[in-house]
């Protein structure tokens, strides 16, 4: 990590785990402004307990999350809520809930007591739907959505939610491939235009090495961090292939049987 | 017509026909009186006329609890369905009455067994009444810590259902240990009844009842953020635990005092939020908190004046009338498997 850098996100020595089981251990990386980065590894290595440690939604069991400069544990949970957002895998899909209310919700750590939207949070919520293309869908119920429509939903409450730090879990699963480099294709956009440090966990493995600007790979419990083509070149990537029967081509960049 | 048009179309209608039933329920009685007779006994006529001594010792009073009991189920009901993220979560199906029902047997039957007696009406209303809190708090608190780590729906309704069956099976023991006397006031207590809650209680039940709503009002924001999920709720900065703790503290009171003092009164927890979900076309609790409590308050109503058959010199058990409105609510959310959540 470049200690003269300023990062929005800096992970000190971060080991995860739950009991006695670790994840990985000693990450020291950081995420800056604007850089789109996508988090890949296979089941259960620990790509959504780090998103959730993050978000200080999980402790680590060593180390620690820095943010903007400051260690979570010395931030409010409403302060938190200013610097990270998040896109969970939860389905949200409430009968009768309005689109503009749930972008309206992600103005939560802004308004009073009641939820009152003023005139600024009300602009904010527009231009977010604007933002995501769902400009229409603001009057819709949530259960009248399809899962690509949701998605961009969500991210649009992300957005509203107005943090430099915007955080996804697997916000192409369930999507058709379209969709999927649709939904890719906007959140880079929003890193690249708005200056966001976008991080978000993938099984979309092509998706990740065309698209994002860096990747974070854990693997066997170590931490890797760098550009698509470093990685490649590294033959990190050819690791998560390790012990299966299919293996990564480094020219075409994608996936083949090896037999 | 636009959300918040219908939003006032609703909330006008809802508090005209409140209105006209609670003249209903004040004129309608096992004993006919001339809406002039009522009209002076509200009024301040001659205050010892039997239309008096009706008006204002028995039928106003029961349409304040009515209000006030049907304002609270269905306030701890919605808050409870949100919560667990359940539709068919409420006070009566979580076996939080149930455990409110055993605290007061302790109390009624469990004291006398034991060579105690309360004396004084209000040391008695006191016991009851915190007896129940006690009773409905550990059953809640016991769901709320297994919710944490049970996901499912069905397995918490189960669960409630079991910790409802346990408290009916010891106070099924109580009772059969106890003697007459102490039998007799506790079946009458069972059957639920808004006629029997005397002024004494009235004055515990109604700043009890004010409290727990405005408790449930304060919280429309984190009701709403719950929508989303603990993970979104967190994520945009709500105390979830202090958010659990007063939903806690809400729901006991609310449904805690109204079964302490009016005996265990189902399915209007759990039917009267669905029902203003449909009426009102929406999820967000600013609207639905007051319009449930809105609808709870005039579907007790008119489960009162149903209950008392006017005309008739009887009165039928309130809580055989809220099960025979609110069970065909239920079924039609169960078997329309909408997705409230």
């Amino acid at each position: 990590m470049d200690t003269q850098r300023i990062y929005t996100i800096e992970l000190h020595g971060l080991s995860l785990g739950y009991g006695d089981r670790i994840l990985f251990e000693n990450a020291d990386i950081g995420f800056g402004w604007g850089e789109f980065t996508a988090l890949i590894g296979r089941n259960g290595t620990g790509k959504s307990t780090l998103l959730r440690t993050i978000a200080a939604l999980n402790r680590p069991l060593k180390g620690e999350v820095w943010l903007s400069g400051k260690p979570l544990s010395e931030l409010s949970s409403r302060e938190i809520a200013a610097r990270i957002s998040f896109v969970s895998t939860d389905e949200v899909r409430v009968t009768n809930l309005k689109v503009a209310d749930v972008v309206g919700l992600g103005r939560a750590p802004y308004t009073n007591w009641f939820g009152t939207l003023s005139a600024d949070d009300r602009q904010r919520v527009s231009e977010a739907l604007a933002l995501v293309g769902m400009s229409g869908f603001a009057r819709k119920s949530m259960d009248t959505l399809s899962d690509g429509e949701r998605q961009r939903v969500m991210i649009a409450r992300a957005l509203a939610q107005d943090t430099p730090v915007i955080l996804l879990d697997e916000p192409t699963a369930f999507l058709d491939l379209p969709n999927k480099y649709e939904i890719c294709l906007l959140l880079r956009e929003l890193a690249h235009k708005q200056g966001k440090c976008i991080l978000f966990s993938t099984h979309d493995l092509s998706i990740a090495l065309e698209m994002c600007d860096t990747i974070a790979m854990i693997d066997d419990g170590r931490f890797y961090y760098g550009t698509a083509a470093g990685l490649i070149a590294e033959g990190t990537i050819q690791h998560l292939f390790d012990d299966t029967s299919i293996c990564f081509d480094a020219v075409t960049r994608g996936v083949r049987l090896k037999f | 017509m636009s959300g918040s048009r219908r939003t006032i179309f609703c909330f006008v209608s809802l508090s005209v026909l409140l209105l006209v039933l609670l003249c209903a329920d004040i004129l309608l009685g096992s004993v006919s009186l001339s809406p002039a007779d009522v009209w002076a006994a509200l009024v301040g006529g001659d205050p010892d006329s039997t239309a008096s001594v009706i008006v204002t010792r028995f039928r106003l009073p029961k349409a304040v609890v009515a209000l006030l009991v049907g304002a609270a189920l269905s306030a701890s009901g919605l808050q409870m369905q949100t919560l667990f993220r359940n539709p068919l979560a409420g006070p009566y199906v979580l076996g939080i009455s149930s455990g409110a029902s055993l605290g007061v047997a302790l109390f009624l039957l469990g004291m006398p067994l034991l060579g105690l007696s309360a004396s004084g009406d209000l040391l008695r209303n006191l016991g009851v009444v915190g007896s129940a809190w006690v009773g409905a708090a550990l059953i809640l608190l016991v769901i709320m810590v297994v919710s944490v780590r049970i996901k499912d729906i069905m397995a918490i309704l189960i669960l409630g259902m079991m910790f409802g069956s346990a408290a009916s099976a010891f106070v099924e023991i109580l009772q059969y240990l106890s003697p007459e006397g102490a039998l007799k006031s506790f079946v009458i207590w069972t059957m639920g009844s808004l006629g029997g809650v005397s002024s004494g209680q009235l004055s515990i039940l109604l700043p009890v009842t004010v409290v727990g709503l405005l408790i449930s009002i304060c919280l429309v924001k984190p009701l709403n953020m719950l929508l989303l999920g603990e993970n979104y709720a967190r994520t945009m900065g709500m105390n979830i635990r202090r958010v659990r703790g007063l939903i806690f503290l809400s729901t006991t009171l609310l449904a805690g005092t109204v079964t302490a003092f009016c005996g265990p009164i189902g399915f209007i927890g759990i039917a009267v939020p669905h029902v203003a979900r449909m009426l009102f076309a929406e999820a967000d609790h600013r609207v639905l908190m007051p319009a449930s409590m809105l609808l709870g308050a005039t579907a007790m109503l008119l489960c009162d004046i149903v209950s008392q058959m006017p005309g008739y010199d009887m009165v039928l058990p309130i809580n055989t009338i809220t099960a025979l409105l609110g069970i065909p609510v239920v079924i039609v959310v169960i078997v329309r498997n909408r997705k409230v959540f």
